[in-house]
């Protein structure tokens, strides 16, 4: 299970990457970031790209900036910057809740909140959080950048809006209000596997009740998107336990189940129900 | 093609020529010497290969060893002192927190991260942050415990002169 | 016996049995300078790796190396044609001998045009590194013309059924029946009739470290030695002579550190005659280590059998007789013999009272890696398809789990108890001895059984699925003849003990040290243990079926006790003193009540280590060194209960184990420190048995769980609370009374979970058949148990019982 050869690139800046990038796609440039999801397909052989452009070494892609009405999350933040809250605001708990069911702690510390974003995979929590907060994706190639939002980036099953000559240089994640809650909840076989299920359900609590809610499934569907039908089972209620069992259901029903050799169409719905329904509750904690 | 970089390795300068492709777990088995460093499954999962990049535990087959030119590289060679034995490394032994001893080092390097982060985890913090290695022999159990008396040592061990000053 | 006869002031032979020792291996260990397999590197060593086949059953037209071998950094491309000159036979013939083989299956060195399953080796490139190896694999050319693989067991025995091997004439390779008693009779007279069909399924061995070679060939003495991740380092090393042709003084096979063996170790593999041909044919050092994804294609494992039983009790739910028939996948070829599924055969009646069997079992070839045993060896699936049947008979007569198993147990009154039964080597089973109702009052009481039903009516309240399990286990250890040991004091005092016995993590030198210093009064780490190199020993068979304590151990001890014996006549004669005045301790053997008149170990190796012209000490013989091979045909059987307590999440079907009770009694302990952590893998090994690790194939027999990702080994975080009770019977068939103890906690384990899945769902009356089982098939059972309920409420009511 040896890699096979390609050549290595270490630019010293982002233009520097992009123009490998650009000058390389022909032959099957990569990005090297966190590398926990690519080195392993290298060493399978199933990716063998012809070059990779190794971006941990430039400076600037690191950041996660606080200071604007958004935050920003720079290329190469890695999972563990976001297992202690980032910010004392409802987005910097939110985010640390997710962080801590990524994976384990040794992949934690290598790999990078856009690098799950740009792999794209179904069980990805980054990429339901993403779509829950409203992300905005900073993309850029060589001489361009466009930013579009999340619900506009995920295609599929670990297929996105990016080109081949394009990177995923940040994001920016609009601060939830004040009186956001959310509630996380993921269930997997093992500690630390992927999710065969994961919920985040966020509301803002207003005269007790629920508005502008957001549900959002992992592993359930080829990529994630907000559950309006789910939503709307919220919006304007009391927090209870038969407004978020409708809405759990209202989840399982609105979901395109994925399918695999562990899990049929009806367990997904019935995990999806499961999970949603217990993120709600958790939102109460 | 073959590269010349160096690595710093428990402390030491090692100059390696080797593939890019080359993972930072065969780097340091096969070019530094240090074969101390075990590979499990060479896909991110069994952690066997973990060690300690700048301090954080890490997979050294998801990384190639070409990208760890310039970090601190801590392998599980760098933990006795001399013919003194880490006190985690003690800890196991006082467990029975090894048998074959083949996922031990990647254990030993999850235990190093936390002995060195001061932190102190609770019981169910520490099997989470064990549930990221396999081990075929032990059932785990003895090795959370070796871990988890070594940290109470640590932290009750008095101060030696010199540290703890601000 | 005196004081005197203890030796007073020295040690007393024995007081260090039983004791919790630190085990000398883990110095190397801990400090990362261990030796295993792939730290070995030897100037000018070439890397191999393997070309392996792709599809599960394949003819191969051709084979196209030039442009392999025309790669920069190779040194040879090897196929079948090109080792034949070096082979006597290109076939692997290992299988333990058996009148009951119906076909011939045995392994080539390399593909011989025929390819039976996935993962199948065909060509070996030889190159400067295992990178280059690598690159060169995707340039071999091969025609394929794909065959019907044969992806299932059942599916093999159809009539008309694909054949596994084009040139065999059936899929059958063997049909075994273990019977005795009058069956017909026992079912005829029974008060009732309970049935259970169940799939039991295991996976691979999944040491954490993978198999591996090192040859090196020596020409100026033409002399191979293998250095081997090997269980079994003599049965490599004849199993070489015979297919190399090469005498057994022409070969050395040593084992390095081994990190794990866990049953597929202990096979010969064709690796082993490739990697050892390449450095014949090179003259090179040349590694091969085994990476992952050859160890889920090309390691042999355990996988499906298939029972279908019926068990014939009287009125008071007594066993009268157990009938039925199992089918076994013994995979593509035959790597071992027919020995898992007589383990299983016979583990089913060992812990009760059986009048009458009938059981017969049918080997089915398949497309699939070869079966040899897995830590458990078959038995893990007897224990489960008894244990699912008792509690289906409480179930049936409405009576507690434990009661039924209580009135069937065989009492400790009745051992040795003679079971109408032989081993696979024909030798009469008896269970030696053993407490097994004391063993399962102790789980009963630790997990607090009477108590439960209000725990689970509370848990029930809130919604929460919990529920309790049993199971009883005995486990056949020590599989004779023997196993030698060695015990040699040279004349610098230093002791060696050397054995055939192989080391793969288990505290093997440790348990050695241990019983030669409890002879010699010195401490463990003055003692060097030899483990699994065949220069040191001429016999040896090697680490398995939970062996290696009572049979290597029992000869250690024997040939350490032989030592202290001829010392203390050597220091006798010299000193003029009789034995009982006499003391061993810190390396000398000296008169207890004047202690300078004695002699140092070394001073009495050198008296009797021979000068030229000079007499040796009167009545004692040359050198201070012993060997035994002590021998016992019969085995000796370890027994235990183990009750599980679970959580079943109804909404997902996930099952949490929250705790574990093991009860166990393998005869007198040597280390229980050692003892434990045994049973604690174990444990952790059957719980992945019952709920996580799963060996996927398609139906064309492509494995689909080839990472860890898609297999599922236990991880701490989903080890439950465990709590160990021990008894101790020790067996008349050894002079320390030992049992072996590596494979217990495997046995029981899944019999355990699924009793206490079943019992957790109760209330909708689900019956678990399988192991492992997954959350998608929990979820199932409980949907068409509601749906039955829903058409016929009767028997959810019964299930609620």
């Amino acid at each position: 299970m040896k890699v096979a050869p390609f050549h290595y690139h270490a630019p010293a800046s982002k233009q520097e990457a992009l123009d490998l990038l650009a000058h390389y796609e022909p032959e099957d440039a990569r990005i090297l970031a966190g590398g926990q999801s690519l080195i392993p397909m290298m060493a399978f052989r199933l990716a063998r790209p012809g070059h990779l452009i190794d971006i941990n070494r430039i400076p600037g892609l690191h950041g996660i900036d606080l200071r604007g009405d958004a935050i920003y999350i720079g290329a190469i933040a890695r999972h563990a910057a976001f297992e202690k809250p980032i910010e004392p605001g409802p987005t910097g708990r939110l985010l640390a809740d997710v962080a801590a069911a990524i994976g384990h702690a040794p992949i934690r510390s290598r790999g990078t909140f856009c690098g799950s974003l740009a792999n794209a995979d179904p069980a990805s929590e980054w990429c339901m959080t993403a779509t829950a907060l409203g992300a905005r994706m900073r993309i850029e190639k060589s001489g361009a950048l466009r930013e579009l939002e999340a619900s506009e980036f995920f295609f599929g099953i670990m297929t996105t809006a990016l080109e081949a000559d394009e990177m995923l240089t940040g994001l920016t994640l609009p601060r939830l209000p004040a009186d956001a809650r959310h509630g996380f909840y993921e269930t997997s076989r093992r500690a630390g596997d992927f999710a065969l299920g994961a919920a985040l359900a966020i509301y803002r609590l207003q005269d007790g009740r629920m508005q502008d809610a957001r549900i959002v499934l992992a592993g359930a569907e080829p990529h994630p998107r907000r559950l309006a039908d789910a939503e709307a089972c919220l919006n304007g209620e009391v927090p209870s336990d038969a407004a978020f069992r409708a809405a759990a259901e209202a989840a399982a029903n609105a979901i395109d189940p994925l399918t695999d050799g562990q899990v049929d169409a009806g367990l997904r719905c019935d995990i999806a129900r499961a999970v949603c329904h217990r993120a709600l509750l958790r939102s109460l904690a | 093609m073959k590269q010349p970089y160096h690595l710093q390795v428990n402390g030491r300068d090692c100059a390696v020529e080797a593939e890019p492709r080359k993972i930072l777990a065969d780097v340091l088995r096969e070019d530094c010497g240090l074969t101390g460093t075990h590979i499990g499954c060479e896909h991110g999962v069994c952690g066997a290969c973990t060690i300690l990049l700048d301090g954080k535990p890490v997979r050294s087959c998801l990384v190639f060893g070409i990208q760890a030119q310039g970090a601190d590289i801590r392998t599980v060679e760098g933990l006795a002192d001399g013919d003194e034995l880490h006190p985690l490394q003690q800890a196991f032994m006082e467990h029975h927190a090894l048998q074959c001893g083949f996922c031990t080092p990647g254990f030993l390097m999850l235990g190093a991260a936390l002995w060195e982060s001061g932190a102190k985890p609770t019981e169910a913090e520490l099997q989470a942050l064990l549930s990221s290695n396999l081990c075929r022999c032990t059932g785990y159990g003895n090795i959370q415990k070796a871990i988890a008396s070594a940290l109470d040592a640590r932290d009750q061990a008095p101060k030696r002169s010199g540290e703890g000053a601000p | 016996m005196s004081a005197a006869g203890m030796n007073a002031g020295g040690s007393k032979a024995g007081s260090l049995i039983g004791k919790s020792m630190p085990r000398l291996e883990d110095k190397a260990l801990l400090r990362g300078t261990a030796r295993f397999i792939d730290d070995i590197n030897l100037p000018g060593m070439l890397h191999v790796a393997f070309l392996r086949s792709g599809f599960a059953h394949a003819r191969i037209e051709r084979i196209d190396c030039a442009a392999a071998r025309a790669l920069p950094g190779v040194h040879a491309v090897l196929t079948l044609d090109d080792l034949k000159p070096l082979l006597t036979t290109p076939y692997l013939v290992v299988a333990l001998p058996s009148p009951h083989f119906k076909l011939d299956l045995h392994r080539p060195a390399l593909a011989d045009g025929e390819v039976r399953h996935v993962g199948e080796p065909i060509a070996a490139v030889v190159a400067d590194s295992r990178y280059i190896a690598e690159d060169a694999l995707a340039l071999i050319e091969v025609d394929y013309d794909p065959l019907p693989a044969v992806a299932d067991c059942r599916a093999a025995l159809q009539p008309g059924a694909d054949l596994s091997h084009a040139d065999q004439p059936h899929n059958l390779v063997a049909e075994l029946r273990t019977e005795f008693g009058d069956i017909e009779q026992a079912f005829a007279k029974a008060a009732h009739i309970s049935r259970a069909d169940l799939w039991v399924h295991r996976g691979g061995g999944h040491s954490m470290e993978c198999r591996g070679d090192v040859a090196i060939y020596d020409d100026v003495q033409d002399h191979l030695t293998l250095y081997s991740s090997t269980q079994a380092p003599h049965a490599a090393m004849q199993q070489l002579a015979k297919i190399l042709g090469r005498p057994e003084t022409g070969l050395r096979v040593i084992t390095p550190d081994v990190g794990g063996g866990f049953g597929p170790k202990l096979i010969f593999y064709p690796e082993d005659v490739v990697v050892s041909c390449a450095a014949l044919l090179l003259k090179r050092p040349v590694k091969w280590v085994e990476d992952r994804r050859e160890n889920f294609i090309a390691t042999t494992q355990e996988r499906d059998q298939y029972w279908s039983m019926e068990i014939a009790v009287d009125d008071q739910a007594r066993i009268l007789g157990l009938r039925g028939e199992m089918l076994h996948d013994h995979g593509a070829y035959t790597a071992r013999g027919l020995n898992v599924a007589y383990g299983s055969a016979h583990t089913v009646v060992m812990p009760y009272e059986v009048p009458a069997y009938d059981l017969n079992i049918k080997l089915a070839v398949t497309n699939k890696v070869p079966v040899t045993p897995v830590r458990g060896a078959g038995q893990p699936q007897g224990a489960f398809a008894m244990e699912r049947l008792l509690d289906v008979v409480a179930q049936e007569m409405g009576l507690d789990r434990a009661e039924v198993r209580r009135r069937n147990l065989v009492r400790a009154e009745d051992m040795p108890r003679s079971k109408p039964i032989v081993t696979r080597g024909g030798i009469d089973v008896v269970l030696d001895s053993g407490d097994l109702p004391a063993a399962q009052a102790d789980v009963l009481r630790a997990a607090d059984w009477d108590g439960f039903k209000a725990r689970q009516r509370a848990a029930l309240a809130e919604g929460r699925y919990i529920g309790l399990g049993l199971a009883n286990f005995v486990e056949a250890t020590g599989r004779g003849p023997f196993e030698p040991a060695t015990v040699r004091v040279d004349i610098t005092g230093r002791i060696s003990v050397m054995t055939g016995a192989a080391a793969m993590g288990q505290s093997t030198k440790s348990m050695l040290a241990q019983l030669v210093a409890d002879q010699l009064g010195v401490s463990m780490q003055q003692i060097e243990a030899i483990t699994g190199d065949t220069a040191r020993i001429a016999l040896g068979i090697g680490g398995f079926n939970s062996r290696q304590t009572v049979m290597a151990g029992s000869s250690a001890h024997l040939a350490a006790k032989a030592i202290r014996e001829k010392m203390i006549k050597i220091v006798g004669h010299r000193f003029n003193a009789v034995e009982e005045e006499l003391a061993v301790a810190d390396g000398r053997v000296f008169v207890a009540n004047d202690p300078e008149r004695g002699m140092s170990f070394g001073e009495i190796a050198q008296a009797v280590a021979g000068l030229p012209g000079y007499v040796l000490p009167p009545g004692v013989s040359a050198g201070l060194e012993a060997t035994e091979y002590f021998t016992q045909d019969a085995m000796a059987y370890t027994n235990g209960a183990a009750v599980a307590e679970v959580e079943v999440d109804v909404e997902t079907g996930d099952v949490r184990v929250h705790r574990l009770i093991l009860s166990h009694d393998c005869g007198q302990q040597i280390n229980p420190m050692i003892v434990d952590g045994q049973l604690m893998g174990g444990i952790a090994h059957g719980l992945g048995n019952a709920l996580f690790e799963r060996m996927g194939f398609d139906d064309q027999a492509q494995p689909v769980t080839t990472n860890y990702g898609e297999y599922l080994l236990v991880g701490a975080g989903e080890m439950p609370e465990v709590s160990l009770l021990h008894r101790s019977s020790p067996t008349p068939l050894n002079p320390l009374g030992l049992k072996g103890v590596g494979e217990a906690g495997v046995i029981p384990t899944p019999a355990a979970i699924a009793s206490a899945i079943e019992d957790a769902l109760s209330p909708f009356g689900v019956r678990i058949c399988q192991a492992p089982i997954a959350p998608q098939e929990i979820l199932s059972l409980i949907e068409a148990a509601r749906q039955n309920a829903d058409a016929n409420p009767a028997p959810l009511a019964a299930g609620m019982r």
